[in-house]
């Protein structure tokens, strides 16, 4: 049962990433992220951490995509169908290919250690989080509101002085 | 039975899909989503070894949360150069954008 749900969310994963490079039409581009997020979110649902599931289908689902439509919107110009993808494709389809490939070979070679799969409770999860982990997390909140002064400065109007 | 190879394989997998995008693309927005698409592979190999290898120190599933932040801002700042480099140069073809390219 289990493998099923990996089969399928394998398949909706990487299908989804393959709608994403190959389609010409951007607003289909960031409805195939869409799905491949979703994909993402049942592996974490899988892997036994659901609040990263949680997580993920609010922050990636909620914010990433809709601002990327925004994006998208403003951006609004008759040259997206017109922006074709590089000469050089071949090379990078080649690029792609060689590099799974060669993930692949390491990652079979390599000794399986463990077969199990353990959840990590979410209230032991807070405690590291906001003890062992702290400076990173105040960091990561200073990170998020330099961000956001930043994009407001560079995305407003120019005033004349 | 699905072992952590498994999963590593579709990160991999997830990955080079993304790695393709960033180089065959030409329009920024469609390059971000290719880099979306790298760091949910690298999510999706940081939490799977933190599932099975590492239950006691779970740093992987740290570490992700603080990958979804950064992403979180980074699309935010991404998006607002992209508009400005669209107000300023009515184009986001990032071929055409080769100012400093000697």
């Amino acid at each position: 049962m289990a493998w099923l749900v990996f089969v399928v969310l394998s398949g909706i994963i990487v299908g989804g990433g393959l709608g994403v490079v190959t389609t010409r039409n951007v607003v289909y581009a960031a409805l195939f992220l869409l799905v491949s997020l979703i994909g993402v979110a049942g592996f974490y649902v899988l892997l036994l951490s659901e609040f990263l599931a949680v997580v993920q289908i609010f922050i990636y689902v909620g914010a990433i995509v809709i601002v990327l439509l925004f994006g998208i919107m403003l951006t609004r110009s008759d040259e997206y169908p017109r922006i074709a993808d590089n000469e050089q494709w071949p090379a990078a389809v080649l690029m792609g290919l060689g590099f799974f490939t060669l993930l692949g070979l390491a990652l079979l070679t390599y000794p399986n250690l463990s077969d199990e799969r353990n959840e990590i409770a979410l209230p032991t999860l807070g405690n590291s989080l906001f003890t062992d982990w702290a400076l990173p997390f105040e960091i990561a909140s200073l990170l998020l509101l330099i961000a956001l002064v930043g994009a407001v400065v560079l995305a407003r109007e120019d005033k004349k002085p | 039975m699905i072992t952590l190879v498994h999963f590593q394989i579709v990160s991999a997998a997830l990955f080079s899909i993304g790695l393709y995008g960033v180089m065959a693309r030409r329009s920024a927005i469609l390059i971000l989503m290719s880099i979306e698409l790298m760091l949910n592979a690298v999510n999706i190999n940081l939490v799977a070894v933190a599932s099975f290898l590492d239950p006691d120190r779970f740093a992987g599933i740290i570490i992700t949360i603080f990958v979804i932040t950064v992403a979180a801002a980074e699309v935010g700042l991404a998006l607002a150069i992209v508009l400005r480099l669209f107000r300023n140069r009515a184009t986001i073809n990032v071929d055409n954008i080769d100012l400093m390219k000697w």
